[in-house]
C-alpha cells in the first residue's frame, strides 16, 4: 500500500471499464504498477506489456487504427524517452491518443531529493502540446474521466499526469 | 562463396502478387520501393515514422484485428532501434502477425553508414545474426531468406502460417537510393486506412 497512490486497483479497473478501455499499453512504475493484480484480473481489459515507454505510443497508435480503445499508462520518465514516438502519432497521424503518466516524487520526494522529473515534466507536456489534466489530490480525481471524455469528443490527444509518492 | 544479395523491390513485388487482404506496413527503404507499386487500401506506408516503431504498430493492430494477417516490412537499422519490441511481440503473441527484416547492414536513406551489427562496424569482423536474435526474443517461426528461390518457396507459408513469424532478408542496399516520401497527409491516411481495416473481411460477411 502506497499511501500517495490516489487510485485503488479495484476503483482504477473500474473507471477503464466505464471509459470502455480495451487495451492498457504500459510500463509499470512503483504506484501504477500496484494495479496489475486487478488489470490481469479484469475480463474487459487487455494489459499490454511494451519494454521502453516509446514503444507503448505506437502499439496504441495501431490499437487504435484497428478499432480498440487503448490506454497508454507510464511514468513521467518514460514520458522524456517517449519523445519521438509520441510526436509522430500524435502530430504527424494525429491519432487521439490519451496517456495517464505518473508523476514522479510529486507527492513526497524524501527518496529522490531534488528529483529533476519535478523541473521538467510540465513544460514538456506543454512542449508536445498535449492537453493535460493534473491530479494531485483525491478531490480531483473526477477530473480523468471528465478530461478523457472531453478528449475523445474533439478526437483529440491528452494525458492525466498523476501526482505520486516517493519513487 | 556467398550468393549476392536480393533486391528488396523484387522482394516486395512478390508480397504485393501475393497478398490479398493482407496489412501491409512498410517503412523507411521498404516504403520508398513499396510506394513504386499500385496502392491497396490496406497499406500503411509508415512515412513520416518513428524509426523503430514500425513493429510496434503491427503489434497494436494485430492485437486489435486478429483475424487479419499483419506484415511489417522493417528494416535492419529500424529493428536495432526498437530490439525490445521483438520481446514485447513475442509476450503477446498475436498469432497473425509476421515481421519481414529486410537486412542491407546499412542506414540507406541516409547514405549508406554502417549499423553497429554490420560485419564492418564490429571488432570481430562478423555481422550479428538476427535469426539468433529473434530466437532469444521468443520468435519460435524464424525464416532466413538469401535467395529469391527461397522467398518464393516459404512465401506462402510466411502469409498463412501461425505466427508471430520472423522472418530474415538479406537484400542488398541501393547506393544513392532516395528517403522514402509520405504518399499524402498522414491524418487523412490514417482515417482512410482504419476504415479499410476496421471494414469487415468478405469471410465475415457484409
Amino acid at each position: 500500500m502506497d499511501e500517495h497512490q490516489l487510485y485503488q486497483e479495484t476503483e482504477m479497473v473500474q473507471l477503464l471499464d466505464e471509459l470502455g478501455i480495451t487495451h492498457v499499453v504500459w510500463v509499470p512504475d512503483s504506484t501504477l504498477g500496484l494495479w496489475e493484480a486487478a488489470f490481469l484480473k479484469s475480463p474487459s481489459l487487455h494489459l499490454v506489456n511494451v519494454c521502453r515507454e516509446g514503444e507503448a505510443w505506437a502499439v496504441a497508435a495501431g490499437l487504435m487504427l484497428g478499432g480498440a480503445k487503448p490506454l497508454v499508462i507510464i511514468q513521467c520518465t518514460g514520458l522524456f524517452e517517449s519523445g519521438d514516438a509520441l510526436r509522430n502519432v500524435l502530430h504527424d497521424y494525429q491519432l487521439p491518443l490519451y496517456a495517464l503518466v505518473g508523476y514522479r516524487s510529486y507527492l513526497n520526494s524524501s527518496s529522490l531529493p531534488g528529483d529533476s522529473c519535478l523541473v521538467f515534466t510540465e513544460p514538456v507536456l506543454e512542449a508536445w502540446n498535449v492537453a493535460t489534466c493534473f491530479i494531485d489530490s483525491a478531490e480531483k480525481k473526477h477530473l480523468f474521466k471528465e478530461h478523457y471524455l472531453q478528449c475523445q469528443q474533439q478526437q483529440q490527444p491528452g494525458v492525466t499526469l498523476l501526482a505520486e509518492g516517493r519513487a | 562463396m556467398s550468393s549476392p544479395r536480393m533486391s528488396t523491390l523484387e522482394i516486395l513485388r512478390g508480397l504485393h502478387a501475393a497478398r490479398s487482404d493482407e496489412v501491409v506496413i512498410t517503412t523507411m527503404s521498404t516504403a520508398r520501393e513499396w510506394t513504386e507499386l499500385p496502392p491497396h487500401p490496406l497499406d500503411f506506408v509508415y512515412v513520416p515514422s518513428s524509426m523503430g516503431q514500425a513493429s510496434a504498430l503491427g503489434l497494436g493492430m494485430a492485437l486489435s484485428q486478429p483475424t487479419r494477417r499483419i506484415v511489417v516490412c522493417n528494416g535492419d537499422g529500424c529493428t536495432l532501434m526498437n530490439l525490445g519490441s521483438l520481446v514485447s511481440i513475442t509476450a503477446a503473441a498475436p498469432k497473425n502477425l509476421v515481421l519481414l527484416v529486410f537486412d542491407n547492414e546499412v542506414y540507406e536513406i541516409t547514405g549508406g553508414q554502417g549499423t553497429a551489427a554490420a560485419a564492418n562496424r564490429r571488432s570481430d569482423g562478423v555481422s550479428l545474426n538476427y535469426a539468433e536474435i529473434a530466437r532469444a526474443c521468443g520468435f519460435k517461426q524464424i525464416h532466413v531468406i538469401e535467395s529469391y528461390q527461397q522467398w518464393e518457396e516459404q512465401l506462402e507459408q510466411l502469409l498463412t502460417a501461425e505466427g508471430p513469424i520472423f522472418a530474415w532478408l538479406k537484400v542488398a542496399a541501393v547506393p544513392g537510393g532516395a528517403g522514402p516520401r509520405s504518399p499524402g497527409p498522414g491524418p487523412e491516411r490514417a482515417r482512410s486506412f482504419a476504415a479499410a481495416l476496421q471494414a469487415k473481411l468478405p469471410a465475415e460477411g457484409a
